[in-house]
C-alpha cells in the first residue's frame, strides 16, 4: 500500500479495549478533550475499524480478547497503525500474574507505537501519536 | 452539438465547483464547532486532506457484502448529488438544464443520494448498517413531509398570485415570493424559513437529527462497512448534497441577488450573483448546521419522528394557513 503526506494530517483513531482496568482509556478520552484539542492536527476518533488509520489498544490482552483483537486488526483498511496505550499491554503490569492473559498485545499483532505508563498522561499519548507519524514519514521515505 | 457539448462542460465545472464550496463548507463547519468548544479545530483544508486520504488506502469489500451493489452506491450517490445541481439556478445564471426540471424534480432527486446509502447499507452485510439503513429511511419518511409541504405552498401562492409555472426554477428567479406576499404571508414565510433551516441538518444526516450514523450505538451505522476510496466518494456525496441542499432552500427563501443593488449587468453580475450566492449558502449553513450541531445531543428515532411530523408538521400547517388567508386578503382568491 502506498503512503501518502495526506495520511500524516489526517489520522482517524479507532479505540480498543483489550481488558484494560480503563484507567488507560479515560486517559484517552481526556487527551480528546478541548485542553489538548487532538482534531488540530486532523485526528478524529471514529466508530469503525474500517474507518480507522490507528489501532488504539489499552490493557493486556485477555483470552476472550485475543481473536476479538485478531479480528479488528484484520478488518482495517490499509495503511495501518497498532500504538499501546498503558504498561499492560507492553508486559501486562500489574495483571501479569493473571491466569487469564493471552499475552502483552505484540504477542498477538504487531505494534508499531508502544506509549508506557499505568496510566500515561495525555502529553504522552500525544508524544505516541507524534512518533506514529514520525514512523510513517520514514516508512514513506522508504528508509 | 454545442448544446451537448456546453452542457457536458457545465456539468463538470459544476461538479468541481460544487465538491470545493462543499469540502470547504465542511471545513469551515469543523473549525466553527471547535471554537464554539473554546478549541482550535482543524486546518480548513482538513476536508480535503481527509477525502485524500481515503482516496489512498485500501477499499475492502467485506465477505458478506453484495460487491457490485456496494461498489456502485457511493457512485450513484455523488451523480445524484451532482444532478441535482444541474437543475438549480446560481445568483442570476440560470441553470445548465435549463427549464427541463422543477422543484418537483429536485425533491425527488434529493431523496436518490439517501436511497443510495440505504442500499449500500443493506449490501454491505452488516447489522450495524442494516440498522442504520432502516433508520435513515424512517428519518427519510419523517422530513418528507415538512419539505414536501414546505415547498409546495411556496408554488400555491405564487399560482395565486397569478405567476406562471410557478414550480420553475426560471420563474423563481425572476420573482420572489416575498414580493407577492402581504404582512400575513410574510409571517407565513418566516415559519417556512424555520422549517428549512430545520429540514436541513436532517436532510444532511448532522446531529441531532444524525440517528442513522449514530457512531456512539451504531458504530457509524450506514457507513461501518465503507473504507477506503468508497468512503471517500460518500464524503463527496455528502459534500456536494450539502451544497445543493442549502442552494435549494436560498433558492426558495432567500432569492435575493446583489446586482441589481448596484446596478450590474452581463458577466460582472453573474460573477457577483455567483459569490453573493455561496455566501449566503456559507451563512445559511453556519446557522442551520454548525450551531444547531454544537448546540444539541442527538435525537432517538422516535423523537426524529415525532419532532419532524408533529411540531415542524403543525408549524407547516400553520404555515399553509397564513399564506391561505394572506391570499384571501391580498385578493387572490
Ligand atoms: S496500564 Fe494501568 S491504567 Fe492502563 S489499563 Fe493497565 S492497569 Fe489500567
Amino acid at each position: 500500500m502506498k503512503l501518502t503526506p495526506s495520511l500524516n494530517r489526517s489520522l482517524w483513531v479507532f479505540h480498543f479495549n483489550a481488558g484494560s482496568c480503563n484507567g488507560c482509556d479515560i486517559e484517552i478520552v481526556a487527551t480528546l478533550t478541548p485542553r489538548y484539542d487532538p482534531e488540530r492536527f486532523g485526528v478524529k476518533l471514529v466508530g469503525s475499524p474500517r474507518h480507522a488509520d490507528v489501532l488504539l489498544v489499552t490493557g493486556p490482552v485477555t483470552n476472550q480478547m485475543a481473536d476479538r483483537l485478531r479480528r479488528v486488526y484484520a478488518q482495517m483498511a490499509g495503511p495501518k497503525v497498532v500504538m499501546v496505550v498503558g504498561t499492560c499491554g507492553q508486559s501486562g503490569g500489574v495483571f501479569s500474574t493473571s491466569y487469564n492473559l493471552a499475552g502483552p498485545i505484540d504477542q498477538i499483532i504487531p505494534v508499531d507505537v508502544y506509549v508506557p505508563g499505568c496510566a500515561p498522561r495525555p502529553e504522552a499519548i500525544i508524544n505516541g501519536v507524534v512518533t506514529a507519524i514520525a514512523k510513517l514519514e520514514r516508512l514513506e521515505g522508504g528508509k | 452539438m454545442n448544446i451537448i457539448l456546453s452542457a457536458v462542460g457545465g456539468t463538470v465545472v459544476l461538479a468541481i465547483l460544487a465538491i470545493f464550496v462543499g469540502l470547504f463548507l465542511a471545513g469551515i463547519d469543523r473549525r466553527i464547532v471547535a471554537h464554539m468548544q473554546a478549541r482550535m479545530g482543524p486546518p480548513l483544508s482538513q476536508p480535503f486532506t481527509d477525502v485524500k486520504k481515503l482516496f489512498a488506502k485500501q477499499s475492502i469489500v467485506p465477505a458478506n457484502a453484495i460487491p457490485w451493489l456496494f461498489n456502485l452506491m457511493p457512485v450513484v450517490a455523488l451523480a445524484s448529488s451532482i444532478a441535482v445541481l444541474l437543475y438549480l439556478p446560481f445568483g442570476s445564471l440560470a441553470p445548465i438544464l435549463g427549464d427541463a426540471g422543477d422543484m418537483i424534480l429536485v425533491l425527488y432527486l434529493l431523496i436518490v443520494p439517501s436511497l443510495a446509502l440505504v442500499i449500500g447499507g443493506f449490501a454491505s452485510g452488516s447489522p450495524y448498517a442494516t440498522v442504520g439503513a432502516q433508520r435513515e429511511m424512517v428519518s427519510m419518511i419523517a422530513y418528507e413531509l415538512p419539505l414536501a409541504v414546505s415547498v409546495i405552498i411556496i408554488a400555491w401562492r405564487l399560482m395565486v398570485a397569478n405567476v406562471a409555472n410557478p414550480f420553475s426554477f426560471t420563474t423563481l428567479m425572476e420573482t420572489s415570493v416575498w414580493d407577492v406576499v402581504g404582512p400575513l404571508g410574510i409571517v407565513g414565510l418566516l415559519i417556512l424559513l424555520i422549517l428549512f433551516a430545520w429540514i436541513t441538518p436532517g436532510e444532511l444526516s448532522k446531529v441531532p437529527f444524525d440517528t442513522p450514523e449514530a457512531e456512539t450505538e451504531l458504530a457509524g451505522g450506514i457507513l461501518v462497512e465503507y473504507s477506503g476510496r468508497n468512503l471517500g466518494v460518500f464524503s463527496l456525496a455528502q459534500a456536494v448534497k450539502t451544497v445543493a441542499m442549502i442552494a435549494f432552500g436560498v433558492i426558495i427563501l432567500l432569492p435575493w441577488n446583489l446586482s441589481p443593488v448596484f446596478g450590474l449587468t452581463g458577466a460582472g453580475a453573474a460573477a457577483v450573483d455567483l459569490v453573493f450566492f455561496f455566501v449566503k449558502v456559507v451563512i445559511v449553513s453556519i446557522f442551520s448546521v454548525t450551531v444547531v450541531r454544537t448546540m444539541m445531543a442527538r435525537f432517538r428515532i422516535t423523537q426524529v419522528v415525532k419532532v419532524y411530523w408533529f411540531i415542524f408538521g403543525g408549524l407547516g400547517i400553520a404555515a399553509i394557513i397564513l399564506l391561505m388567508l394572506d391570499a384571501f386578503l391580498m385578493g387572490g382568491l
